[in-house]
């Protein structure tokens, strides 16, 4: 029947012995254990969410990147195309220019061509007119004095001389 | 690599622990045959024996799962080994002596222990009239509750200071704190957190605590040198206050709910107006940590009684031949080492299950019914 009964002085010592125990371990123990690893396990939680978020802002900005770049090189082509066209456009202007210019220059290399030819001319033919007059005076001083037919000449050339231009 | 070594300990540890048993049963056996004078008045010669005679197993097995008042160790050649433990008396003033006075029958200061067969067997009785002061002896239970609970103490203190001293964000534990930091977060989780709810945290000392408690207690039984060896969670006064304890968590922070489940449960009138259920539901609050107490009981003890039985089968066939006596020793020795390993395993399920189901019902006083916030 012993092993049934309560041994009032075990009773005893088990209360005492457990109460410390369980003071100790309650107040030192435990609770110092439990929180740590709360803590860590906190801490893990936390950094695997840092983490996660940290690979979608990765993917994110990877996609941004894609983007961007896929962006440039559209704007890159865009540029390219547009700066070929402006060179044509400025080679084409240019060769307009050009060519008008040429045809101005050449339209007036030829009017002062001719506007010397004419001035030449000109002086040609006053010299010559001068000349013509010299020798005719030289003839016509050697002559007056003796023939007719000098003096038929002489009227030939007031004839002409009436009939040519005055220039 | 290192499982294979542990494994090899517990091994190793078992087969001592055979051994040693072994050792105490022949101790038991010799204890026997000792002249023991009696006081006179109160006594009658319990163990006046001869050597011849076969193994008594009621002295053998109680011997061993009962508590005492000396810490016997082993018995070398006739000659006892033991630890004298103190006795506190109180009874008319305070009477502290060592127990060594009072043994084999032997009264000291008008005290002596009861012999077999009268009342208070085994237990310290006034010599003139067979009753029971008030005795705190320190016994073999109070010592052995004491050495396990140091070590407890001491185990969970390193693995607390552990944690103090380190920075738990950097630093895996080691040592100690990695050995016990799975087993308290696993009980704590697994355990406590599922069973006690959203307010757990208040009561997972006393839980683990309780756990532990019961744990290296058990441990320590099964381990038969020395510091272990002592019966203790086998013993009802410790199986008792456990409960005890449990009870007190359960109903001192017992919430509104839980006490109107119990005084004016959700029944039809007339099962409360004669207070049935009521009554039903206070015998209940006993009930369940009675249970507890019974269980945690009766599992250690009659795991100690298996261990005894089995062993005791080589000195029960001690006189019956060598053939017989060797194949039943070697088959006692065989299932001593399994029963063993079922015990290192029943510890840990007794520890378990005590502390779940004292999860359960502080979980059960904490209960919110359903729309109603917390």
């Amino acid at each position: 029947m012993s092993l049934v009964t309560p041994d009032i002085g075990l009773v005893f010592w088990m209360v005492v012995i457990f109460g410390v125990v369980f003071f100790l371990l309650a107040k030192f123990g435990f609770p110092v254990i439990t929180k740590a690893v709360r803590k860590r396990t906190e801490h893990i939680e936390d950094s695997l969410k840092a983490a996660q978020q940290a690979r979608l802002s990765l993917e994110q900005v990877e996609l941004q990147s894609a983007q961007m770049l896929e962006q440039t090189r559209s704007e890159q082509g865009r540029i390219l195309q547009e700066a070929s066209r402006t060179r044509e456009e400025i080679l084409s202007s240019a060769r307009e220019q050009a060519q008008t210019e040429a045809a101005e220059i050449l339209c007036s290399a030829r009017e002062e061509i001719k506007a010397e030819k004419e001035s030449a001319l000109q002086e040609i033919r006053s010299e010559v007119s001068s000349l013509s007059v010299a020798v005719a005076e030289k003839i016509l001083r050697k002559e007056l004095d003796s023939t007719p037919e000098q003096i038929s000449l002489l009227e030939r050339f007031a004839e002409e001389a009436s009939n040519a231009p005055i220039s | 690599m290192r499982a294979g070594r542990i494994i090899a300990i517990v091994a190793l540890l078992l087969l001592a622990s055979e051994a040693l048993c072994a050792d105490r049963g022949v101790s038991c056996e010799a204890a026997q045959g000792d002249p023991s004078p009696c006081p006179p008045g109160v006594q009658g010669d319990s163990s006046s024996m001869s050597g011849d005679e076969p193994l008594d197993m009621e002295e053998y097995i109680f011997g061993h799962i009962s508590d005492a008042y000396e810490w016997h160790i082993a018995t070398v050649r006739g000659k006892h080994i033991s630890i004298p433990l103190p006795c506190i008396i109180i009874d008319n003033g305070v009477h502290v002596f060592s127990s060594s006075r009072l043994a084999h029958g032997a009264s000291y200061e008008g005290y002596c222990i009861a012999p077999k067969g009268q009342a208070h067997e085994g237990k310290i009785v006034r010599a003139s009239d067979g009753k029971r002061p008030f005795d705190i002896s320190i016994t073999k239970n109070v010592c052995g509750l004491i050495i396990d609970s140091i070590i407890l103490v001491v185990l969970i203190l390193l693995c607390a200071r552990w944690y103090r001293k380190h920075d738990v964000l950097k630093e895996a534990p080691t040592g100690l704190a990695a050995l016990l930091e799975p087993v308290i977060m696993t009980i704590e989780n697994d355990v406590i957190k599922d069973a006690v709810g959203p307010d757990y945290k208040r009561f997972s000392p006393y839980l683990l605590t309780a756990f532990f408690f019961i744990l290296i207690n058990n441990l320590m039984g099964i381990f038969p040198v020395f510091p272990g060896g002592a019966n203790i969670t086998g013993n009802i006064a410790v199986t008792f206050v456990l409960a005890m304890f449990t009870f007190l968590m359960v109903n001192l922070f017992g919430n509104k709910h839980y006490w109107k489940d119990i005084l004016w449960p959700d029944v039809p009138v007339f099962l409360k107006a004669i207070p049935l259920m009521p009554a039903i539901e206070i015998l209940g609050m006993f009930t369940k940590p009675f249970s507890l107490m019974i269980r945690l009981f009766a599992n250690m003890l009659a795991g100690h009684i298996m261990l005894l039985s089995t062993v005791a089968l080589i000195f029960l066939t001690a006189k019956m031949g060598a053939v017989l006596n060797g194949s039943l020793s070697f088959v006692a020795v065989v299932l001593g080492i399994f029963l063993d390993c079922l015990e290192v395993l029943v510890a840990f399920i007794q520890a378990y299950v005590f502390t779940m189901l004292s999860s359960v019902f502080i979980g059960l006083a904490h209960q919110h019914p359903e729309g109603e916030t917390h």
